[in-house]
């Protein structure tokens, strides 16, 4: 099913592709462009020129015949679905790499097609080597994708806009900038690390872990021609220059040699063809590095010919492992008896690949040895070309010998996992096909890719189209003769080689110690291992103080060196303007009771939990009567409500808390380190604490400059509809960041439930604390009474006053949330306080008792105030205003009055509800826990019972 | 009036920062709570003190900032508000867990070696 949906995509792009044939042939360039960023000018540009379109065309083309095979391929045991669609996936980043418009975008799919890569060289997670294939290629490809996404940022700012028309149309000041050459050689670590050019080739013989559909696809036909593709795309831009020549054309030939000469000496055939892709893409990458126009030429023929006849030997490889179960040269032998037609078709392929003539390969062949006789650069490296491509042919030859003649010749094999035999006829489908066209294309070019080529190329060059002829027969010329050396010479080699093959080592001579591989592992281990303990171990620290300890200062010096730079000092304050009129003796005492907490607080922390909480409450509170003060009454309001939530969740904590053992240092003998770490940190803390308030003295002495606050203030009517600002501010102007807030909110309250439910507490408090069990014991002792009766007796009077508020408060949260917009209140106050009318009932009468007769269920709460929110704001698209567009307009109700009906209130609603929910959802789950952990005596419990959630 | 709330801004930092690089998981507990205190505080006094100024806007006369308070930093403190009182929550609970979990409550996970 996968794979039908699959190949139905695939065709469906050939075919949309097809339709492109006329606009194509005018040489016209279509574009649709959809406007992203158009500020900074990125925008989604889809770009369909002649040589795009002959990549798209070859990218959707190949994909169906893959998938086609694939389909035979893939054994229904595997994960096939997967397969299908990170290959689907796959061809959608190939031909966005293709398409694009945009140079920044074709980066992107770039990186996206070694990310697919990756996955499907993985695809047999299971096999050790796949997963080292996988990570060697995204390694090399990545890197290489980062680097040229660098180069593109230095293009992008060389031409003044990443536009692939204008990138091409600025040639000429490309080439002449200085930061031509950083910009060409990170663009081409981008390029030839993509089509395994030496010396980044190792990874690709390492992707043949793939499945054989993956490496017909991607390591043969596709996605390592996009390195190429990329140099023959920026052609016109960066190339006929001297580092060009010299890094594209040395690169290529050295690849061009190596993969030749190595692919002689394999053993697998898929590592065989591996190699001998290589060599092929070094000839592409030479062709282009060339510099000439008739080179891209070459160049492009060449990608379109190596795809056809590559791919069809990937499949004739999987074909015979799939059938032999094995792809082994040594073991394979004499096959052609048991497959005649698949063997012929791959004997025509790799003659197409040696250069037989009347076959494709021929073709582009002898324009590439055309090309090299034409001298470019007047160097020894040009004059040794001719010579060079002929060695290099004549390896490719021999190589594509030996794939014949030792698979398909010879004895009978033996010893194989399956008998040999046809496979299905649809898997053979698309070889005959591709074959089919290596013969047509081979024959009567002119008839078949004639009209494709010029329209690629002409795409390329422009007006600089050459004169080029695509006959079979030239007459007499170098190129034939070079041709006819290399067949024989191959034929020698082979020959002679055959015997040292025979003896079955792996690897080719004198380099078969040298393995990029090795040095990409040595590599791998120093930087990701070796460096890194280094660093560690260096700078990093498992314990959290030396870390705070380092931060703080940090900010401390951060703080003071801005100031101290600009000559600020204790003695720049400017203290005589301090207005005593203003001067507040109430005021100055209720800060100083603060400060005494918050000292108090910070000194009893660790031993008297229930005392310094008591005295952080004090400092929240003089926090709190600042905010009334000094004409805050939201702040105060919301501060006041909090204050009280979070002591009763501290309170609920406490619970939990062990006692601390007495001081370690029990004769007051303190060591001295730890002395001097105490004094150091008082001062730090002393001095942090000075910092901040001369700051903030500075500031609050200085005049206010104009802020947004205005523009707030007079558009909190008008546009807003309310005139409590601060609460407009929050629903209305910056109604997305409370979202996001109550968000945050929400997925915390969840988080704090989700660990809690596999709250292990520490085993010296799962005891009942002693009151309880004084209590418990006295109950116990006398036989007309329940267990649980003391509490429940004494917690009766708070316990119905509480129960009488319950509506009380509810009633003052929804006031406080219905006069939120006008009057200090609003959805957070309001939240809190309903939270409160919640946790006052558990408090008083227990858990149990109140679950009894109240379902509360917080996550619904949490879940309709955010969807409540949220749909206030899409609401707002329905009226073609942005999202959060709030409206409003007063509403007379009766009894209530006139209230103001903004949609801001349904917002608000959502605030409120959510906040309700994370509230108790928290609390609750706190205050849950002492119901299930202690172990009670065996009388029953009666109700009403008491744990009163501590 | 400024001087009085810079000296509680400067308390509460200190204590609070004591607090933070003591050992104790409690301790840092109730100092992040005083640190909020002093950065809600902070944040509030950006806006200048005004006592006495006017809250509420009255419907149809554009505000202005000579009478008025300044809303933005309100705005800004009372979501810190509430958002400090969710991370308190948090961190109490990771804290318990951390102590079920390790045996101790020193802020490693394991009592320091000195």
């Amino acid at each position: 099913m996968a794979g039908i949906i699959t190949g139905v995509v695939a065709l469906a792009c050939t075919i949309v592709v097809t339709t492109f044939y006329a606009p194509m042939s005018q040489g016209k360039v279509v574009n649709a462009t959809v406007e992203w960023l158009p500020s900074i000018g990125l925008n989604f540009i889809v770009r369909l020129d002649g040589f795009s379109w002959i990549m798209a065309g070859l990218v959707a083309l190949i994909g169906f015949l893959v998938v086609v095979y694939a389909r035979y391929y893939m054994s229904p045991e595997d994960p096939v679905p997967r397969f299908f669609s990170f290959f689907l996936a796959f061809m959608g980043a190939m031909l966005g790499v293709v398409l694009s418009g945009n140079l920044i975008q074709m980066v992107f799919f770039w990186e996206l097609t070694s990310l697919f890569s990756f996955l499907l060289i993985g695809y047999w997670s299971h096999n050790p080597g796949a997963r080292e294939g996988a990570r060697m290629a995204l390694t090399v490809t990545g890197i290489g994708g980062l680097c040229l996404l660098a180069g593109i940022l230095v293009l992008g700012h060389i031409v003044g806009s990443y536009d692939l028309d204008q990138v091409l149309a600025s040639g000429e000041i490309i080439r002449s900038h200085a930061l031509y050459r950083p910009a060409l050689v990170l663009i081409l670590i981008g390029a030839l690390t993509k089509s395994a050019q030496f010396p980044f080739h190792f990874w690709l013989p390492h992707a043949m872990a793939a499945p054989t559909p993956v490496s017909a696809y991607l390591h043969s036909a596709t996605m390592v021609k996009v390195g190429v593709f990329l140099l023959a795309r920026l052609w016109p831009a960066l190339a006929g220059t001297e580092p060009w020549f010299w890094i594209v054309g040395g690169a290529g030939m050295a690849t061009l040699l190596l993969g030749a000469y190595v692919a002689n000496f394999q053993q697998d055939l898929k590592g065989l063809l591996a190699y001998s892709t290589i060599s092929h893409l070094g000839l592409i990458t030479l062709m282009l590095g060339l510099g000439s126009p008739l080179g891209v030429v070459a160049a492009v023929f060449h990608l379109l010919n190596h795809a056809t006849f590559k791919c069809s030997l990937f499949m004739a490889a999987g074909i015979i492992d799939h059938e032999t179960g094995s792809r082994d040269i040594r073991r394979l032998s004499g096959l052609a008896r048991y497959m005649p037609i698949t063997a012929t078709l791959a004997m025509v392929a790799s003659a197409a690949m040696a250069g037989v003539p009347l076959l494709n390969g021929f073709l582009s062949k002898e324009m590439f040895f055309a090309e090299t006789i034409v001298e470019h650069v007047d160097s020894l490296f040009d004059g040794a070309l001719p010579f060079l491509a002929t060695v290099a042919s004549m390896f490719s030859v021999a190589y594509s010998l030996r794939f014949i003649l030792g698979v398909f010749f010879g004895p009978a094999p033996v010893g194989l996992p399956r008998t040999p035999h046809e496979p299905p006829h649809w898997m053979r489908f698309p070889m005959e096909f591709l074959v089919l066209l290596c013969l047509l294309v081979g024959i009567i070019p002119g008839l078949t890719i004639g009209p494709f080529l010029h329209i690629a190329v002409s795409a390329i060059l422009g007006g600089d189209t050459p004169y080029y002829s695509l006959a079979v027969w030239h007459g007499l010329n170098y190129p034939l003769l070079m041709s006819i050396v290399a067949m024989v010479g191959g034929v020698l080699v082979y020959l002679l080689l055959r015997g040292y093959l025979a003896q079955g080592q792996e690897g080719p001579p004198l380099l078969r110690r040298l393995k990029g591989q090795r040095i990409f592992e040595r590599i791998m281990v120093t930087v990701s291992w070796k460096w890194a303990r280094q660093l560690e171990s260096l700078l990093g620290t498992r314990r959290l103080q030396p870390q705070l300890r380092l931060l703080v200062v940090l900010a401390l010096v951060a703080g003071i060196f801005p100031l101290y730079m600009e000559g600020f000092g204790p003695r720049r304050l400017s203290f005589e303007k301090i207005d005593w009129h203003g001067f507040d003796t109430a005021f100055a005492l209720m800060w100083l009771v603060g400060m005494s907490c918050a000292i108090g607080a910070a000194y009893q922390a660790k031993y008297h939990r229930l005392a310094a909480l008591a005295m952080l409450g004090g400092a929240g509170l003089s926090t709190c009567i600042t905010f009334v003060w000094l004409s805050a009454p939201d702040l105060a309001l919301t501060q006041l409500l909090v204050e009280i939530v979070t002591t009763v969740l501290l309170l609920l904590g406490l619970r939990w808390m062990p006692k601390r053992v007495a001081d370690v240092y029990p004769d007051g003998a303190v060591p001295l380190k730890v002395l001097a770490r105490r004094t150091w940190d008082l001062l730090v803390a002393i001095a942090a604490g000075l910092g901040i308030a001369m700051l903030s003295y500075a500031i609050m002495t200085r005049q206010l400059p104009e802020t947004i606050s205005s523009y707030f203030l007079e558009n909190a009517y008008t546009g807003g509809g309310g005139t409590n600002v601060v609460n407009v501010i929050l629903v209305d102007f910056r109604g997305f960041d409370t979202l996001g807030e109550i968000t945050v909110l929400a997925i915390v309250a969840l988080t704090v439930f989700a660990l809690l439910r596999r709250f292990r507490p520490a085993p010296e408090s799962m005891a009942m604390p002693e009151q309880q069990r004084v209590q418990f014991a006295y109950d116990d002792a006398h036989p007309d009474r329940n267990i649980g009766q003391t509490v429940a007796e004494y917690m009766e009077i708070p316990r119905l006053i509480m129960l009488w508020f319950f509506p009380v408060v509810g009633v003052f949260a929804v006031y406080l949330l219905m006069r939120g917009h006008d009057l200090p209140g609003g959805g957070f106050a309001a939240g809190v306080a309903m939270s409160i009318s919640f946790i006052l009932q558990y408090m008083a009468s227990g858990t149990r008792w109140v679950e009894d007769r109240l379902r509360i269920l917080p996550v619904r709460w949490i879940g309709i105030g955010l969807l409540a929110a949220t749909f206030t704001g899409l609401g707002s698209w329905l009226f073609g205003y942005p999202f959060l567009t709030s409206s409003f307009q007063y509403v007379e109700l009766p009894v209530i009055g006139k209230i103001p009906m903004a949609s801001a209130l349904l917002f608000d609603l959502g605030v409120y509800s959510l906040v309700v929910g994370a509230t108790v959802l928290m609390l609750i789950a706190i205050a849950h826990q002492s119901i299930r952990t202690p172990k009670l005596p065996r009388k029953a419990f009666s109700a009403p019972s008491s744990t009163g959630g501590q | 009036m400024e001087i009085i709330i810079a000296a509680a801004i400067g308390v509460l930092t200190g204590s609070g920062l004591w607090l933070l690089l003591r050992p104790r998981t409690f301790q840092v507990i109730i100092g992040l709570s005083l640190l909020s205190y002093a950065a809600n505080l902070f944040i509030f006094s950006m806006g200048r003190l005004r006592s006495n100024a006017v809250p509420i806007i009255e419907p149809d006369t554009p505000g202005n900032l000579a009478t008025l308070t300044d809303p933005l930093p309100q705005a800004l403190v009372l979501t810190a508000i509430v958002i400090s009182f969710a991370m308190t929550a948090l961190f109490l609970v990771v804290l318990l867990a951390s102590r079920g979990l390790t045996g101790t409550d020193h802020v490693d996970g394991r009592e320091s070696d000195l």
